[in-house]
């Protein structure tokens, strides 16, 4: 039986706009188990921004529970929940969020630099490693300008490996990119989490789903489907049978 | 080690934006270097004028009749007699801070040397004045105690007095000349001391025993003024108590009366010039301090442009860990960077600005080491103060927000 990393009961986040109370979510609960690979998905206003602003640990629920890695998010401090997302969570974005005119290595390392336990040496010889396993060991010294979008976007899966996170949670990370480069970049997360790792990825496009472990479909602020897939499609093969014109 | 990598992080974001931290730091640097050169012009202006007074005796007493209020009318100090030669003898005996003591008379008077004549200033002093005036001779010798007892015909003149009476370069020293008709043999020329701080020529003096002065060309039995030096700078001012005390014992003054005498030290004369061009320094340091002051409103403008542009960047930063004290002092570190990159350059075009004008210009210059260490702490208030607004709000955004920001 595998760990259990997200622990979510009865989860409910309300906005106050106004004299209105907005209900983004209402009442939300599901685990994650370590080595998953979840797609949570939804249309636009499914409340799937929100749930993944308090996956992320960048907001905090209204009511109800949520635990990352045996830890309760709820009641924790601006900085407690910064050393969260430090140490617990990788974080990967649709449009890549590098700092821009910086190398790909300083890029990787920066969540180490706001850690004080990892020393220079050690932040170096991570940030190399997490290059070399999205397969960019050789492009170490290139700026965001000098590297393509897939690359750009690997470089920013290397960032969200170096911590060492529980879960690496993505935002639409394959939404700026063409079709190729998306499988491209499925097949890399299809590869990690072959490895151990466990993704939690929030997207609207179907087909990414397809290659997830789960998917959990979102809908006003509810959960209206949660389906273990028992036919995960290889990104690998799906992009082996494109046209070759396609790139 | 935090610390340090945040050091980095601020180190980083200058070096990707040289050109502008460039021209952020350029109100900096010309503040600071105004600031020290300004300063460096007031402390070298002073320092010349203490030099000045300094060659001229620095220790020196002048003791003068007047103030003299009793009466209807104040006269002019020259006009009163109430300095005799038994306040200088009084003065003399009674005095432990004082080592060198002069009477002095003086008149103006024409010097004749043949053909040649020129209008000039005789002086009856005693063989102390040279003491005192701290004046060497060229050649020849100072007349003696003896010469000032008897009433000797002797003088020793100036530079400019020997160059008008002896035109054809002929040693004066042993000649004969006349001063208001009178024949005094030439023993001795003065040491050439040019203008002092007041314009006056130093040089066009002619030096004779007050005995023979006062009996034989002023016809006069009070003094002009008495001259002394104090042992040394530091006991001026208590010398100059000691003799007005002498003074007002000896003209037997009541406490409810003013003194009839005057007593000035160098030391007075030399705060009172500092105190001018301490006035001019500081009105030069308030200007050059206002375009420090713009320096670092320009270093707040380019801070807060900063954070707004890299607002994604920020977000960026806290989703991957970084607290709201991190990016503070990210932000503040980058300020006070800049802010002290650009008072050591300004530092640097200060000190060189400084040689310029020492050279070029000839102004007296005099660098303060205290100027820079000033300036230096103000550049890193001034960052601090002008770095902490734009921090602030950079560490209190909201993650989400700043991520989502376009």
């Amino acid at each position: 039986m595998n760990k259990e990393i997200i622990k979510i009961q009865d989860l409910k986040r309300e906005f106050t706009m106004g004299n209105e109370t907005v209900h983004a979510l209402k009442g939300i609960s599901f685990t994650i188990k370590e080595g998953e690979f979840v797609t949570i998905m939804g249309s636009s206003g499914s409340g799937k921004s929100t749930m993944l602003n308090i996956l992320g640990c960048l907001d905090q629920p209204t009511s109800g529970t949520y635990e990352i890695d045996n830890v309760s998010v709820k009641d924790l401090s601006r900085n407690e929940l910064a050393t969260i997302r430090n140490e617990k969570i990788g974080f990967i974005f649709q449009s890549y969020n590098l700092l821009a005119r910086t190398s790909a290595i300083e890029n990787v390392e920066l969540p180490l630099l706001y850690n004080s336990k990892v020393s220079t040496e050690e932040r170096r010889k991570r940030a190399i490693k997490a290059l070399k396993m999205v397969g960019l060991g050789d492009r170490l010294d290139h700026t965001p300008a000098q590297l393509s979008g897939g690359q750009q976007q690997r470089v920013a899966i290397a960032r969200s490996l170096v911590n060492n996170p529980v879960m690496i949670l993505a935002d639409e990370a394959t939404g700026n990119l063409d079709t190729k480069t998306s499988y491209e970049i499925m097949s890399l997360f299809q590869d990690l989490n072959k490895q151990g790792i466990t993704i939690t990825f929030v997207t609207h496009e179907p087909d990414i789903a397809t290659f997830s472990s789960r998917t959990v479909v979102l809908k006003d602020g509810n959960i209206i489907q949660d389906t273990i897939n028992n036919n995960i499609q290889s990104a690998a093969v799906e992009l082996a049978k494109l046209p070759n014109e396609n790139h | 080690m935090r610390l340090l990598n945040l050091f980095k992080i601020a180190f980083k974001a200058i070096i990707l934006n040289k050109t502008r931290t460039l021209l952020t730091m350029l109100g900096i640097i010309i503040g600071v270097a105004s600031v020290i050169a300004m300063l460096a012009i007031g402390e070298g202006s002073k320092e010349s004028i203490r030099s000045t007074i300094s060659s001229m005796g620095s220790n020196m007493i002048t003791i003068r009749p007047g103030a003299d209020s009793r009466g209807p009318a104040r006269g002019s100090g020259g006009d009163v007699q109430t300095l005799v030669f038994k306040d200088y003898e009084e003065i003399k005996n009674n005095t432990k801070l004082i080592n060198y003591i002069t009477p002095v008379v003086n008149g103006g008077g024409q010097v004749i040397n043949g053909s040649n004549n020129w209008p000039s200033t005789i002086y009856g002093v005693n063989p102390d004045y040279l003491k005192i005036k701290v004046v060497d001779l060229q050649s020849g010798s100072m007349f003696t105690d003896n010469d000032v007892k008897t009433a000797s015909k002797v003088a020793l003149i100036g530079q400019t007095v020997v160059d008008n009476v002896f035109p054809d370069g002929r040693e004066p020293v042993g000649q004969m000349i006349r001063f208001n008709n009178i024949p005094f043999k030439v023993i001795g020329v003065l040491e050439e001391k040019g203008e002092n701080t007041f314009g006056q020529d130093q040089d066009d003096v002619v030096i004779a025993p007050y005995t023979t002065v006062q009996k034989r060309i002023l016809a006069i039995d009070y003094l002009n003024q008495i001259m002394a030096s104090a042992i040394s700078e530091d006991d001026a001012p208590d010398a100059v108590v000691e003799v007005t005390d002498i003074l007002r014992s000896q003209h037997k003054l009541s406490l409810a009366e003013e003194d009839d005498f005057s007593v000035r030290s160098m030391e007075e004369l030399i705060s009172t010039f500092s105190s001018t061009s301490e006035m001019l320094t500081i009105l030069l340091v308030a200007v050059a301090s206002i375009s420090l002051l713009i320096g670092g409103i320009g270093i707040m403008n380019i801070m807060y442009v900063s954070v707004k542009e890299r607002t994604k960047e920020i977000g960026l930063r806290m989703a991957v860990g970084g607290k709201g004290a991190d990016i503070l002092m990210q932000f503040l570190i980058e300020a006070i960077l800049i802010s002290l990159t650009g008072g050591l350059l300004g530092v640097i075009l200060g000190l060189g600005a400084t040689v310029f004008i020492e050279k070029f210009l000839n102004w007296p210059t005099s660098v303060a080491i205290y100027s820079i260490i000033v300036s230096f702490a103000v550049c890193a208030i001034t960052g601090i103060f002008f770095g902490w607004y734009p921090a602030r709000k950079a560490s209190a955004l909201d993650p989400i927000t700043a991520l989502r920001y376009e």
